[in-house]
């Protein structure tokens, strides 16, 4: 995995992961406005990120949710718990 | 329905081989207080919840238990990936081995399997809420003693990270407790 690569998905897992804990907090304070905002705007910024990060090694999710524009680059490694992710 | 995104939560990149440490972490993988107890607990609580909103908290973070457990499987993995036989047989893998080899597997870090005997679906969301409460305290409590166990910095750096991530998930329940308690006590007002 190049440097590019590494740099991209670690944009890609900070993004998810803040919005993984935003969706955990909504889930118990639907009310509230702000994180409601916050987590609006992550998921657009992480649909972003994660056209870039595709468009260049290939899908992120399997099962219709990424495209895989140049061959069937699904069964590519590395896996993510390999050395070398 | 589940779907699988092709990367870690949190990166694992263990630098050397360390079985005696794999054997300690691999009890959250495997063991009464780990991920796959956490996940399945949660996943299968989830029916019987009287709320929306308790659903979709068991719902979300029995989900993220599951990338946790892949965490957990990627610490293990790597730390027995490349470990010799003889280092494997010093921290008293060798029985493990026989049975896996260097594969992954539900046990403890005694080499008891995983038993659904460890989680309870009660029916009762007042007793289950309490009981995932209590497993999220559990499953910090066995990451301090990781944490403690640990000699590699970069698996440390991952436990903590698990760590933290068992408190927010100890918060969110406790605010579902609430929540579950003020729509039964409602019901009961005629």
């Amino acid at each position: 995995m190049n440097k590019e690569q590494v740099e991209l998905l670690q944009k890609l897992r900070a993004l998810e992961f803040t919005a993984i804990d935003l969706n955990l907090f909504l889930d118990t304070h639907p009310e509230c406005q702000e994180a409601l905002h916050d987590y609006n705007r992550i998921v657009k910024e992480l649909a972003d990120v994660r056209c870039a990060y595709e468009a260049k090694f290939g899908p992120t999710l399997n099962f219709g949710l990424s495209e895989s524009k140049m061959g069937w680059r699904w069964i590519d490694g590395p896996w993510p718990w390999q050395a070398g992710y | 329905m589940w779907i699988y995104e092709k990367k870690l939560e949190y990166p694992v990149r263990v630098c050397r081989p360390n079985p005696r440490l794999a054997k300690d972490v691999i009890t959250q993988y495997g063991g009464p207080d780990g991920e796959l107890s956490a996940s399945l607990r949660y996943l299968t609580q989830r029916y019987t919840m009287p709320t929306n909103q308790a659903i979709a908290t068991l719902t979300d973070i029995g989900t993220e238990e599951l990338a946790h457990m892949e965490i957990v499987a990627a610490l293990v993995y790597q730390l027995v990936k490349d470990a010799p036989l003889h280092q494997i047989i010093e921290a008293g893998l060798d029985g493990y081995f026989s049975d896996h080899d260097r594969a992954v597997f539900w046990v403890n870090s005694e080499g008891v399997p995983w038993t659904a005997a460890y989680v309870q679906s009660k029916g009762d969301p007042i007793a289950d809420l309490h009981e995932d409460m209590a497993a999220e305290e559990k499953a910090r409590a066995t990451y301090e003693n990781l944490i403690n166990l640990s000699d590699d910095p970069d698996v440390t750096d991952v436990l903590r990270f698990l760590r933290a991530r068992e408190v927010v998930h100890f918060q969110r329940f406790g605010e579902t407790l609430m929540r579950v308690q003020d729509y039964l006590q409602c019901k009961k007002v005629y």
